[in-house]
């Protein structure tokens, strides 16, 4: 036997299951417990950039919405910066850039309010359009999914963006791109997250 | 600034894949095409940082977050305690472990729950805390029960505790079971048999610590969580076409 490497193996991930309100959400279990339930604020008051809301559903297979589903979303400020001692030039105070929400029992709708993050940088230094990384647990569903949420008004920088570029067929690209709207003279935005199917949403290794 | 180092490309043979037809749920659940491998880029390498502002000091004592003044949860007194580590077995301080469970009749405190055991009312079933600079975490705690559960029709969770771990960067992020040492449950259950490496399976099993017990009050097992690790520059690498 040659030499022993020593490094340990990642602890094997479970699913989040069915209850998973409990410890992350559990004011949506039906009880209150924590003084301060986490990440539900993403922005804070003092963020700068434009005000959005993005919703959508997750939905599976067979084509119905998930109803048991808790994302999280990792983003940057408006600037590019991330809220994060190496994550850029600082941000505005109270802005976390992270959340956390659960799709809604009854309509199997999530929403957030944030503010639209700015341009960031990839490994290589090059610039990468405006985007959100979400990750998403539900029962059923083994390990946590990675994806990117892009802004449907930044078509130009969506279309240089490498890591949209990195996938191959171009039709699956749309996947990731939040349709924009305004609705009482709000921009909404809104990303449908497809399990299987005809337009699987494009998942990354990460 | 510097930029925080790349993760290691993580290893997907010990986590479970997502289409597990034994799991039933998962197979209407589950990706079909291949993920697409990205290098990490700043938004991955990093994710929020948690302070002990963010919560409150008795969020990991179970056995006393929900319950009346002077009354405690029944059941099977724990200690669950362990450090989050990174595969190069460097703890990883700071970071934010969140937990939920059934009480020790195997009843969760949820509204879609409906299992005849009964809730607890001393019990809210979660808990949560902030490493320290070793990595270590503790939490007192009920034993789960096991629960029934629709797959096929005689299936039974073995007692767990579900657990979140944050680690440094977005990356990082994990969500997994703790088992319990003995319980003969474990080989049996569809979810745990989604992961295919036996030797993982053993790293979900909490063993036993009578180091750690307080004695006439509570037993303690020990759970370590390892989370992926990350490259350290031996050589300063120039990237082609750089
Ligand atoms: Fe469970």
């Amino acid at each position: 036997m040659p030499q022993s490497l020593h490094y340990m193996k990642e602890t094997a991930s479970q699913t989040a299951g069915p209850y998973v309100h409990i410890g992350l959400a559990p004011k949506a279990a039906g009880f209150d417990i924590y003084k301060r339930e986490l990440g539900w604020d993403i922005a804070g008051p003092n963020a700068k950039g434009e005000r959005i809301r993005i919703e959508g559903s997750v939905i599976d297979g067979m084509g119905a919405p998930i109803k048991d589903a808790l994302l999280e979303l990792w983003q940057a400020n408006s600037e590019g910066n991330y809220a994060h001692p190496q994550g850029g030039a600082g941000v505005e105070e109270g802005f976390r850039g992270w959340g956390r929400v659960i799709t809604d029992f009854t309509t199997g709708v999530w929403s957030v309010e944030t503010i639209k993050p700015g341009t960031t940088m990839d490994s290589r230094g090059k610039p990468q359009a405006p985007h959100i990384t979400l990750w998403l647990v539900a029962r059923g569903i083994n390990v946590g999914l990675n994806t990117r949420l892009y802004f449907s008004d930044e078509a130009e920088a969506n279309a240089a963006d490498t890591v949209l570029n990195m996938i191959e067929w171009e039709n699956r690209r749309a996947t990731l791109i939040a349709q924009r709207s305004l609705r009482d003279s709000k921009p909404v935005y809104r990303f449908d997250i497809r399990l299987q199917g005809e337009a699987e949403t494009v998942f990354f290794d990460i | 600034m510097t930029t925080p180092e790349q993760f290691y490309q993580r290893d997907w043979s010990i986590h479970p894949p997502a289409y597990s037809p034994g799991y039933k749920t998962s197979v209407a659940r589950s990706p079909s095409y291949s993920k697409i491998s990205l290098d990490n880029s700043v938004g991955e390498l990093t994710g929020p940082v948690f302070g002990h502002s963010d919560i409150d000091t008795g969020d990991n004592d179970l056995l006393t977050n929900f319950a009346q003044p002077g009354q405690s949860p029944i059941g099977e007194r724990i200690i669950l305690h362990g450090r989050v580590l990174d595969e190069n077995a460097r703890p990883v301080p700071n970071t934010l472990v969140e937990i939920w469970q059934a009480n020790a009749g195997g009843r969760y405190r949820h509204k879609k729950d409906t299992y005849l055991a009964p809730i607890d009312p001393n019990f809210g079933g979660c808990g949560r805390t902030i490493t320290d600079e070793t990595g270590a975490f503790a939490f007192r705690t009920v034993k789960p029960g096991a629960y029934p559960w629709r797959n096929y029709v005689n299936n039974w969770r073995p007692a767990h505790i579900h657990m979140s771990v944050f680690g440094s960067g977005f990356a990082q992020r994990l969500i997994t079971q703790c088992y319990f040492q003995g319980d003969p449950l474990i080989p049996i259950c569809p979810i745990v048999q989604t992961i295919p490496d036996p030797d993982a399976i053993e790293q979900l099993t909490a063993t036993l610590d009578l180091n750690a017990t307080i004695p006439l009050d509570s037993v303690a097992y020990k759970f370590d969580i390892v989370l992926r690790g990350r490259r350290s520059t031996l050589f300063e690498n120039r990237l082609e076409g750089n």
